[in-house]
């Protein structure tokens, strides 16, 4: 196993490095949209409260794989060129951004009733009072909801491998081809993951214990 | 502190489960297959399931179809007489070493040239199919030949785990391979434009452009590609047995009927070249 990352440890960095590069855009992108359909999804308008209904369940109840593979394959054909690192970080993004919003939205369906009604009492707008009042407290609730998100998309970010991603997981496949020592390779694979997945473990559960 | 303990703990334990699995893996090679295989009467072949011409699954009936299939029927009467019985597992480049190594099948039949990285994990039989590696272009490509290929910027689309990938790097250097899990998913992406051209063993890449009126094979070999079977290591009794099986099914004018068989009909295929 040691000749094995003394061989292989060019093709695993890239791969580790395009795993956490393909985490952060997606963490980053599936937080904001994923907030914004949550808002649309508690709107008081009904046309705003269905399209978030619509978008969140589209992307909730297809499976990633078929979302990456959309996007790897019918958006080249029709609209522009996208590689396949691009077309899974996509896929990525949009698909946990719909389970994104629906942990926000239970967060703010936590935060009782008055608290909006107290803001909006003290000449707040309801612009104001959902960023000053309730979403600061609804995400210290859905903190640690969150975190599992977090650390699903990290490992599903692994279906950029179905797309040649040049992501972990694809280089692994990869290495477990050319050198015929699959059980190693993976294994070692395993280990770059909780490289990554441990301490946005650990960092959830210190941002918990900080905020609560 | 004392989570990541448990946490290295856990790590460690994981480890002697996978060692203690790979070990039994070592004691499925040092089993007679051929033994087993005449007593009970069936060889177990691995064998390709999306490949036209070589190894394909019909999918109204559910039955593997293709050349190496009936290759491997014939094979298996020989060895066993007129009761042996084959059984098909279907592989992938992919997964084909670790399914032998592990005892799963006894031998591997799936369009896999011998190479001498392979052959320090697996025994090949001599050669029963002699392809080259060759292009798939959209027929009004500018790409005609390996050489046009030879730029920064060309994508050239292959399959992961086989031999063809590795020779892009040799003979089109500044190319890009992209390795996709298997030859449909490939030529999706070459029709999606995912890549310049799609790279593999003109045997199958004549298979997938009967299928696709619109694309063509061009620029003739440019590798050679002997097809083998590989059995595990120490495993001479039942690689001899297939060497000699082959030898009968081309005596017997077998091997030309099924020859004439699957690549008769295929534009471009030679067969005065390929017969035995």
């Amino acid at each position: 196993m040691v000749n094995l990352i003394a061989t292989q440890w060019h093709p695993l960095l890239t791969g580790l490095l395009n795993t956490i590069l393909c985490s952060i855009i997606a963490l980053v992108g599936s937080m904001i949209i994923g907030t914004l359909f949550a808002l649309l999804e508690i709107s008081e308008n009904r046309v705003l409260r269905v399209i978030g209904r619509i978008y969140v369940e589209v992307f909730r109840n297809i499976p990633l794989l078929v979302i990456t593979m959309a996007f790897f394959l019918i958006i080249p054909m029709y609209i522009a060129k996208i590689n396949g690192f691009t077309a899974g970080t996509i896929g990525l993004t949009l698909y946990t951004s719909a389970f994104i919003a629906e942990t926000v939205r239970a967060g703010i369906n936590s935060i009782e009733g008055g608290q909006l009604e107290g803001a909006l009492s003290t000449g707040m707008t309801y612009h104001q009072a959902m960023r000053y009042i309730i979403l600061p407290q609804a995400f210290r609730v859905v903190i640690p909801p969150l975190g599992n998100q977090f650390i699903n998309l990290v490992k599903n970010s692994s279906v950029l491998a179905f797309v040649a991603g040049f992501d972990l997981m694809y280089q692994g496949n990869l290495i477990a081809n050319d050198t015929l020592q699959t059980i190693p390779t993976y294994f070692i694979v395993g280990i770059m993951y909780l490289i990554i997945t441990l301490p946005l473990s650990y960092y959830m559960r210190h941002l918990e214990k900080k905020l609560a | 502190m004392k989570k990541l303990w448990h946490i290295l703990g856990l790590g460690a334990l994981l480890a002697m489960t996978l060692l203690t699995l790979s070990a039994c893996g070592k004691s499925v090679a040092k089993q007679d297959v051929l033994a087993q295989d005449e007593q009970s009467k069936q060889i177990t072949w691995g064998v390709k399931s999306d490949t036209r011409l070589f190894g394909l699954e019909n999918i109204r009936t559910g039955r593997l179809e293709g050349f190496e299939i009936d290759l491997a029927k014939a094979m298996t009467k020989k060895i066993l007489g007129p009761n042996g019985k084959c059984v098909f597992v279907p592989v992938t480049s992919g997964t084909r070493v670790p399914l032998l190594k592990n005892g799963n099948i006894d031998a591997i039949m799936a369009t896999m040239t011998i190479t001498p990285e392979r052959q320090k994990q697996v025994d090949f039989t001599h050669s029963y199919f002699d392809a080259g590696q060759s292009l798939l272009v959209k027929k009004d490509s500018p790409i005609k030949n390996i050489n046009d290929l030879n730029h920064p910027g060309k994508v050239v689309l292959g399959v992961s785990g086989s031999n063809s990938v590795k020779n892009v790097a040799k003979y089109a250097p500044k190319a890009r391979v992209l390795q996709l899990s298997d030859y449909a998913q490939a030529m999706t992406a070459l029709k999606s434009k995912q890549g310049n051209a799609l790279t593999t063993d003109n045997g199958i890449l004549y298979g997938m452009a009967a299928e696709n009126p619109g694309y063509e094979v061009v620029g003739g070999n440019f590798t050679k590609e002997p097809y083998g079977i590989a059995v595990n290591k120490n495993q001479d009794r039942f690689r001899n047995k297939l060497n000699w099986a082959l030898k009968k099914v081309e005596e017997d004018g077998t091997y030309n009927r099924l020859l004439l068989k699957w690549f008769g009909n295929v534009k471009g295929f030679n067969y005065q070249e390929m017969k035995r």
